[in-house]
C-alpha cells in the first residue's frame, strides 16, 4: 500500500513535468509558425513568472500550511536586485543569457536573505498573525523600494535613501529612481528561460517534499505539537520551506522585471500577493500542476476578456467565482471522477483485449489479476 | 437542499457570464470594432455622427491606438483622454476628406504590464499610430516597446521624462534613458513643470516661505518636485517644509498640513492631482490656515470634482494649458459636443488627446500620407513631419515640437476666481 502511494506521487510529478514540456514545445512549435499573437507572445514571460511565483506560494501555504500575504514583496526583491544586477553588468557581460542567469541567481538569493530576515520574527507566530504579519512585511518592501536610489558610475555603485542626493561621475547613470522604478530596462527574458525557470522550481520542489526534510515540513503543518514532541525543529523547517519559497519568488521576480521594459515598486503591492494566492486556492492547496494551470489561465484570461471592454473585471470575477464553485462542487467533481473512471476503464479494457489478443497468439497470456 | 443551491448558484452565475458577454459583444459590433467604447450608452451618438469613417474598412482610414486607465482609480484620466481622441476623430471623419481615422482605445488599469498587453493587443489589430498611454509609467513601457516596434507615439499626456528618454535627470544631470526617436508628447514635461511653477513663483514674489507636499509613490508628482526643488535651490526660494504622502495614506493630510503650518509657510506648492489637492484645501480651511495655493496641471478639473465645495479653491493659482471656461470659439465647441456626448465638463486631458489627433492629421495631411502605408513609413514620416509644423490648438498656440520629443509651449498661469479661471497675467 505504501509502496503504491509512492508511485502516486511520482507519476503524478512526472505528468506535471510532461505537461510543462508538452505545453513549452506546443507554444514554441507555434511561435516558430508565426500563428501566436502578439498579445499571447507578449504575456508568456509574465505567465512563466506567475507560474513560478504561484508554485513558489504553494509551497509555503500548501507544503508549510502557513498562509502568506506578502508573497509579492519576495517578488519585489528579486526584481529590483535582479535588474540593478543586470544593468550594472551590461557592459562587462554581453551576453543576454549569461547575464540572465546571474539576474536569476542575485535575485533569488536577495529574496532568500529578505525571507531569512523576515522568517526570524514571523515564523514564531501562527496562523492568523501570521498572514497579518507577512503582509505588514509586504507593505515595508513596497515603501523601502520606493525611497531607495540607486546609480552607477565608473566608480560602482551608490546608493541614497529617503533623498537622491548623489553626484554621479562621467557617463554614470540613475538605475533605480524611487518611485519611478527602473525605466529603461533591456528585455533578456526568454520563453525558454521562464520554461527552465519552472522546471527548476517544480524540481526544487518535488524534491523537498519527497525528502526527509519535506516529510518533516507537512508534519509540522498536520500537527505541530505531535511533531514538536517527537523531536522535529519546528523552527528549523518552517524556515526552510519560507526561506525557498521567498529564493524561488525572487527568482520569478527577477524574470519577471527582465521581460518587462520597467518596473516600480507599487506593482508588488497588496493586490499581487492576493492575485497569487488566489492562483494557489484555485489550483489546490499542495496541488503544483493545479498552480501551474490556475497561473497561466488567470493570466491569460483578463487579456482574453478584452472585448467586454469595460465589463472586463466583472466577467473575469465571475468566471473566477464559477471556477472555485465548480471545482468544489460534489456533482461536478463526481461527474469528472467518473468521466476519468470511464476514460480509465475503457483504456484498460482496451490493454485488457490486446493482451488477450496477444495471449491467445502466443501460448499463455501474462496471469490477470 | 444545499446542494440544490449551490447548483442554482452556479447556473446563476453561469447566466449572468452569459448575459454580460452578450452585451459587452453587441457593443463591439456595433461599433464596428473602431473603439471598444466604454459607454455603450454613448455609442448611439457615435455611430450616427456623419459619415463616420469608424465603419469603414480597414485599408480605408488609418488605424490609430492608444492605452489608457479606462477602469479603475485613474479611470477619469483615461476615459477623458478617450473621449477627447474621439470627438476629433469624428470631427475629421465628417470633414469626409482622404484623411478617415479608425480610433480604438485599450484599458490598462495605469499598470504597465498591463498596458504593455494592450499595446501588444493594439498591434493584432493593425495599429498604424499611437496615442502611447495616458499616463506615465504605463507610457514609459509602451514607448520603449512602440520604440522596438517603430511606431509613432504621440502621448497626450504622459508627462514623465522617461517616456521621451534623452532627458537629463534634474538632479543627477545624468542621461538614464537613451532618447526613444518615435515618442513626442503633447504635454509639459514634469520638469518643465517645475521649473516654470518655481520661476513663477520667484519672478511674481509669490511666497516668501514654501511648503510642499508631494505624493512620493508617483511618477508624476515626484518628477515634478525635484525640479522645482532644483531651480528653487538656483532661484534662492526658502522651502521651509517638505511632506510626502502615498497612494496608500492619501485620505488624511493633517500631519503635513500642520508641518507647513508649524513652519509659517505662507505658500504651499501642490504637485499632484487634483483629488488628494481637494481634500489638502478643505483640511487647510477646516483648522483656518490659509496660505496661498499653488498647483499644477494636475490640479485642472478640481472645479468639476463630484461634491467638492468650489469656494475652497477661491485664489488657488495652477499652471495649466487648457481653461475650459476659454471663450475662443474652438474651445466652446469642444466643450459644448463633449458636454453633449459625455455629460460632464472636458479637463485638459481631453483637450491634450483631442489636439494630438489634430496634430497627427495635420502631419498626414502635408505628407499626403495614405492608410495602405505601413505603420514604419508613418513613423519616419509623422517623426519627420512633426518638428516641422507649427501647430495651433486647445491647449495652446504655435506649439512646436523638436528632436528631443518636447513640446514647446507656455504654460498659462490661471487663478480661480467666482467659480472659474481667470488668466493670471
Amino acid at each position: 500500500m505504501k509502496r503504491l502511494n509512492i508511485s502516486r506521487n511520482t507519476r503524478s510529478n512526472f505528468a506535471t513535468y510532461a505537461m510543462v514540456i508538452i505545453v513549452f514545445l506546443v507554444l514554441q512549435i507555434l511561435g516558430q509558425g508565426g500563428m501566436l499573437s502578439s498579445t499571447l507572445k507578449g504575456q508568456l514571460v509574465p505567465i512563466c513568472a506567475y507560474v513560478v511565483m504561484a508554485l513558489s506560494l504553494n509551497l509555503t501555504v500548501g507544503v508549510l500550511g502557513e498562509l502568506s500575504l506578502g508573497h509579492a514583496g519576495f517578488m519585489s526583491v528579486g526584481a529590483f536586485a535582479g535588474t540593478v544586477a543586470a544593468v550594472s553588468l551590461q557592459a562587462s557581460i554581453p551576453s543576454a543569457g549569461v547575464r540572465l542567469l546571474v539576474a536569476l541567481i542575485v535575485g533569488a538569493a536577495c529574496a532568500a536573505l529578505a525571507g531569512f530576515l523576515i522568517g526570524i520574527p514571523v515564523l514564531r507566530l501562527n496562523g492568523d498573525y501570521l498572514a497579518i504579519v507577512t503582509l505588514a512585511f509586504g507593505e515595508i518592501i513596497k515603501s523601502i523600494v520606493n525611497n531607495l536610489y540607486i546609480g552607477m558610475d565608473g566608480g560602482g555603485l551608490h546608493a541614497r535613501f529617503l533623498n537622491n542626493t548623489m553626484t554621479l561621475g562621467e557617463g554614470g547613470r540613475m538605475i533605480l529612481n524611487g518611485p519611478m522604478g527602473i525605466p529603461g530596462i533591456t528585455k533578456i527574458s526568454t520563453f525558454t528561460a521562464g520554461f527552465l525557470l519552472i522546471l527548476v522550481a517544480l524540481f526544487i520542489i518535488f524534491n523537498l517534499v519527497n525528502s526527509r526534510s519535506g516529510r518533516a515540513i507537512m508534519a509540522v503543518r498536520d500537527n505541530r505539537i505531535a511533531a514538536e514532541s517527537v523531536g522535529i525543529s519546528i523552527t528549523k523547517y518552517k524556515m526552510m520551506a519560507f526561506v525557498i519559497s521567498a529564493a524561488l519568488a525572487g527568482a520569478a521576480g527577477a524574470l519577471f522585471a527582465q521581460g518587462q521594459t520597467t518596473v516600480i515598486a507599487t506593482k508588488f503591492d497588496f493586490n499581487t500577493s492576493i492575485l497569487i494566492l488566489v492562483f494557489v486556492v484555485l489550483g489546490g492547496l499542495g496541488r503544483m500542476w493545479g498552480s501551474i494551470i490556475a497561473a497561466a489561465a488567470l493570466t491569460i484570461l483578463p487579456e482574453a476578456l478584452r472585448q467586454f471592454s469595460e465589463y472586463r473585471m466583472l466577467v473575469y470575477a465571475i468566471v473566477l467565482i464559477l471556477v472555485m464553485l465548480a471545482t468544489n462542487n460534489p456533482q461536478i467533481r463526481g461527474f469528472f471522477t467518473r468521466l476519468s473512471k470511464w476514460i480509465k476503464d475503457l483504456l484498460l479494457l482496451r490493454f485488457r483485449a490486446a493482451r488477450k489478443l496477444a495471449g491467445e497468439t502466443d501460448q499463455k497470456g501474462g496471469g490477470e489479476q | 437542499m444545499m446542494k440544490k443551491f449551490r447548483f442554482l448558484s452556479l447556473v446563476m452565475a453561469g447566466a449572468l457570464c452569459l448575459t454580460l458577454a452578450a452585451c459587452g459583444g453587441s457593443g463591439d459590433s456595433g461599433a464596428g470594432g473602431t473603439a471598444a467604447n466604454p459607454d455603450s450608452g454613448a455609442a448611439a451618438p457615435d455611430s450616427s455622427a456623419p459619415g463616420n469613417g469608424g465603419s469603414t474598412p480597414s485599408g480605408a482610414a488609418f488605424k490609430i491606438g492608444g492605452t489608457g486607465p479606462l477602469t479603475g482609480g485613474a479611470a477619469i484620466y483615461g476615459n477623458n483622454a478617450y473621449h477627447g481622441a474621439q470627438i476629433a476623430v469624428d470631427e475629421i471623419n465628417a470633414l469626409g476628406g482622404d484623411i478617415q481615422f479608425e480610433l480604438r482605445y485599450e484599458d490598462d488599469v495605469h499598470d504597465a504590464e498591463k498596458a504593455g498587453n494592450a499595446y501588444n493587443t493594439l498591434k493584432d489589430w493593425g495599429m498604424q499610430i499611437f496615442l502611447g498611454s495616458v499616463t506615465s509609467t504605463p507610457c514609459v513601457a509602451t514607448s520603449a516597446e512602440s520604440n522596438s516596434d517603430h511606431i509613432f507615439l504621440l502621448t497626450p499626456s504622459a508627462s514623465s521624462t522617461d517616456v521621451l528618454g534623452g532627458v537629463a535627470n534634474p538632479l543627477t544631470g545624468t542621461v538614464d534613458v537613451p532618447r526613444k526617436d518615435n515618442a513626442f508628447q503633447m504635454c509639459f514635461m514634469d520638469p518643465n513643470q517645475g521649473d516654470a511653477s518655481a520661476q513663477y513663483i520667484a519672478q511674481n514674489g509669490l511666497g516668501q516661505k514654501i511648503a510642499i507636499i508631494y505624493k512620493n509613490d508617483d511618477v508624476y508628482s515626484t518628477g515634478i518636485y525635484n525640479s522645482f526643488m532644483a531651480k528653487a535651490a538656483e532661484l534662492n526660494l526658502e522651502v521651509v517644509s517638505t511632506t510626502t504622502f502615498t497612494e496608500d495614506s492619501q485620505n488624511d493630510f493633517s500631519v503635513q498640513i500642520g508641518d507647513a503650518k508649524d513652519k509659517g509657510a505662507d505658500l504651499l506648492f501642490l504637485p499632484m492631482y487634483y483629488t488628494p489637492a481637494s481634500l489638502i484645501l478643505s483640511q487647510c480651511s477646516a483648522i483656518g490656515y490659509t496660505p496661498k495655493f499653488f498647483g499644477v496641471d494636475g490640479m485642472d478639473g478640481i472645479l468639476t470634482l463630484e461634491g467638492f465645495d468650489t469656494t475652497l479653491a477661491e485664489g488657488v493659482m495652477l499652471l495649466t494649458p487648457f481653461n475650459a471656461d476659454a471663450e475662443d470659439e474652438r474651445t466652446v465647441n469642444f466643450v459644448t459636443t463633449y458636454q453633449e456626448r459625455y455629460g460632464e465638463i472636458p479637463n485638459q486631458f481631453a483637450a491634450d488627446a483631442y489636439d494630438c489627433v489634430y496634430a497627427i492629421y495635420e502631419v498626414l495631411k502635408s505628407a499626403n500620407a495614405t492608410p495602405d502605408m505601413s505603420a514604419s513609413d508613418l513613423c519616419d514620416l509623422l517623426m519627420n513631419g512633426i518638428t516641422g509644423i507649427t501647430f495651433d490648438g486647445l491647449t495652446g498656440e504655435g506649439m512646436t515640437w523638436d528632436a528631443s520629443g518636447a513640446v514647446s509651449k507656455s504654460p498659462k498661469g490661471m487663478v480661480i476666481e467666482n467659480g472659474g479661471y481667470v488668466g493670471m497675467d
